[in-house]
């Protein structure tokens, strides 16, 4: 789309989208090309010659029960996020609509965790479920009788980095569900209230209906977060382990590459990673955007 | 609302309480935390009650893990990302938006590809690029065996090769992570919203492009603006990954990255006093752009949809 009323200059626009073009191609571009290359490429372990394999790196990782195992991993520990994270956003998000008094209030005691990093969130709830410190980790134990102890059990673990995770999203769960509930019209509500509808019956025959396009963004945007920006979660909390119980895709590419420095491995995951998102992103603009309903 | 209902309004009411109790828990827990002495905090249970400690492990934390420096490094980084992202971002809506030329679909078509890709997945080979910013030209040009045509024309062997590594320095921690399509998206969609008889206003008074966007775009962008400022410098603060791989110098490492060394690990006294209140130090600045901008944010985060 352009405007009707432009300017004319033949320099000019080229100069003005030359930065953004020029960090683009620098840094999106040229790298996901050479990403794309070097996933067809075995590398000698002294980086001195290269050999084309076509598909092998490709082959080989998807046979790779470690890769597979952390596929599930990932699998298990977004939705277990996304889950967590959307159920306790909404739940509050429709309290929080309730509420007549105290609004502004609310709302900021509800936003700020969305400013932590998930690497210090990380390091807040490693301390709250340390298994011989944590508060939270001695009241499992005690009332529950769990014999709670992430640092040797796989799922205790994985269950830890998804509280960590899932607890600073809820805030931004919660904006985009209070602003999607604030655009449903107060005359729909009212309709139903007078027709004898109980405000649970209201909840779930209107607000949820309206509020689907919000809840389908926020589950696509929430899996994303989970796949790619826990890695700090991830890195301060457990660094994969125990065992590579929480070793998710992203943690398992800077592993891979950086530390076992497996390149052509480790771009074959890349790559994959990106046919993902790219992926999503269609899904997102073409196919499920229509099944949702929208107020419009 | 609509109808009287006592009993729910309570419960409304006490969940609210509770959610934000289960949410604010954390950092309470660890304001707690960091008031106490050693002693304290590594008994089981440790005592809710908070003790005189605070600013002496505030103290112990910033020395020991050298905050002032990386605070500065951190502020430095998210500022350079607010900045280089509005500024590139804004000319390139305003060249995509306002100017009819031939290889604008091209261009807008190369930038918006990436609109959802994250830094996370193609970390190494933007290290890699980072490492050398020339890499491309090295490899044109031995793609190319330019060398042997140097060499032929020099009449003896040349070898070319431009190294420009962008490792522990500002510039690498900030240009990468300037690429993003969102806020470039963001003002094209603001920017068509702008009534067209603006711009025909200010061409029939003479005005040129640039005059243009700085008298009208500019001013009239001033909320979206404020917007992205509070998100992107949040997303700036709070990267991870990105500092972890291209510092190693701990002096150009950023206060989230640094955090990790005041963890105390399996063989270490439980110095998670000290820990948590370093967490707090680095977590305040964000945290007070947020609630000091909160308009600006929640607008910020409904249009970027970040």
């Amino acid at each position: 789309m352009i405007k009707r009323s432009i300017f004319k200059s033949r320099l000019l626009p080229y100069l003005l989208i030359f930065p953004q073009i020029l960090v683009t191609v620098a840094f999106f571009y040229w790298p996901a090309a050479q990403g794309l290359m070097q996933s067809f490429l075995l590398s000698d372990p002294f980086g001195l010659h290269n050999t084309f394999v076509w598909f092998d790196n490709f082959i080989a990782l998807f046979k790779d029960p470690l890769y597979l195992r952390s596929v599930i991993t990932t699998l298990l520990f977004s939705a277990a996020t996304a889950f967590v994270s959307i159920s306790m956003g909404l739940f509050i998000a429709t309290m929080a609509n309730r509420a007549f008094k105290a609004k502004a209030l609310i709302r900021t005691l509800l936003i700020w965790p969305y400013a932590v990093a998930p690497a210090i969130s990380g390091i807040l709830w490693l301390f709250l479920l340390h298994p011989s410190y944590g508060v939270v980790a001695l009241s499992i134990k005690r009332w529950f009788g769990i014999d709670w102890n992430p640092v040797l059990r796989g799922g205790d673990a994985l269950v830890m980095v998804v509280m960590a995770s899932a607890w600073k999203e809820i805030s931004y769960n919660f904006v985009f569900f209070m602003a999607g509930m604030q655009s449903i019209p107060k005359s729909l509500i009212e309709a139903a209230a007078m027709d004898g509808a109980s405000p649970f019956r209201r909840f779930w025959a209107i607000t949820m209906p309206l509020l689907s396009p919000t809840l389908f963004f926020v589950t696509v945007m929430n899996i994303i977060y989970a796949f790619f920006e826990t890695f700090g979660v991830i890195h301060t909390v457990t660094q994969g382990g125990p065992g590579g119980a929480t070793n998710t895709l992203v943690y398992k590419v800077y592993q891979d590459g950086f530390i076992g420095l497996n390149l052509g491995s480790s771009a074959a995951q890349s790559i994959v990673l990106m046919s993902l998102i790219i992926l999503i992103t269609v899904l997102q603009f073409k196919y499920v955007e229509r099944k949702v309903q929208y107020t419009g | 609302m609509v109808e009287k209902t006592p009993i729910l309004d309570t419960f409304t009411y006490i969940f609210l309480m509770l959610g934000i109790l289960i949410v604010g828990f954390p950092i309470i827990y660890a304001i707690i935390a960091a008031t106490l002495s050693i002693e304290d905090v590594s008994r089981v249970p440790m005592p809710l009650i908070p003790g005189d400690q605070f600013v002496v492990n505030m103290q112990t934390a910033w020395e020991k893990g050298d905050l002032g420096t990386q605070l500065v490094n951190s502020f430095i980084m998210a500022a350079g990302i607010t900045i280089g992202k509005i500024i590139v971002s804004m000319l390139g809506a305003f060249s995509i938006v306002y100017f009819d030329y031939r290889f604008r679909t091209v261009a807008f078509v190369t930038v918006f590809c990436t609109l959802m890709l994250p830094v996370e997945v193609r970390i190494l080979p933007t290290y890699e690029m980072a490492a050398n910013l020339f890499g491309p030209f090295n490899s044109l040009w031995s793609a190319l065996h330019l060398d042997g045509l140097a060499g032929w024309i020099a009449g003896h062997d040349v070898e070319m090769r431009l190294d420009f590594s962008l490792l522990d320095s500002y510039q690498g921690l900030i240009l990468p992570l300037v690429a993003s399509a969102t806020c470039t998206f963001l003002f094209r969609q603001f920017f068509l919203t702008i009534p067209e008889e603006l711009c025909e206003a200010a061409k029939m008074d003479g005005a040129s492009p640039m005059i243009f966007f700085r008298k009208i775009l500019l001013p009239l962008s001033k909320t979206n603006i404020a917007a992205l400022v509070v998100i992107e410098f949040v997303y700036g603060w709070n990267q991870y990954l990105w500092p972890l791989l291209i510092t190693t110098n701990p002096k150009m490492m950023t206060a989230v990255i640094g955090l990790q060394n005041l963890i105390p690990q399996a063989d270490d006294l439980p110095y998670w006093n000290v820990a948590l209140a370093g967490a707090l130090i680095v977590m305040l600045p964000p945290i007070l752009v947020v609630l000091l901008m909160q308009r600006w944010f929640v607008k910020g985060l409904v249009d970027t949809e970040k």
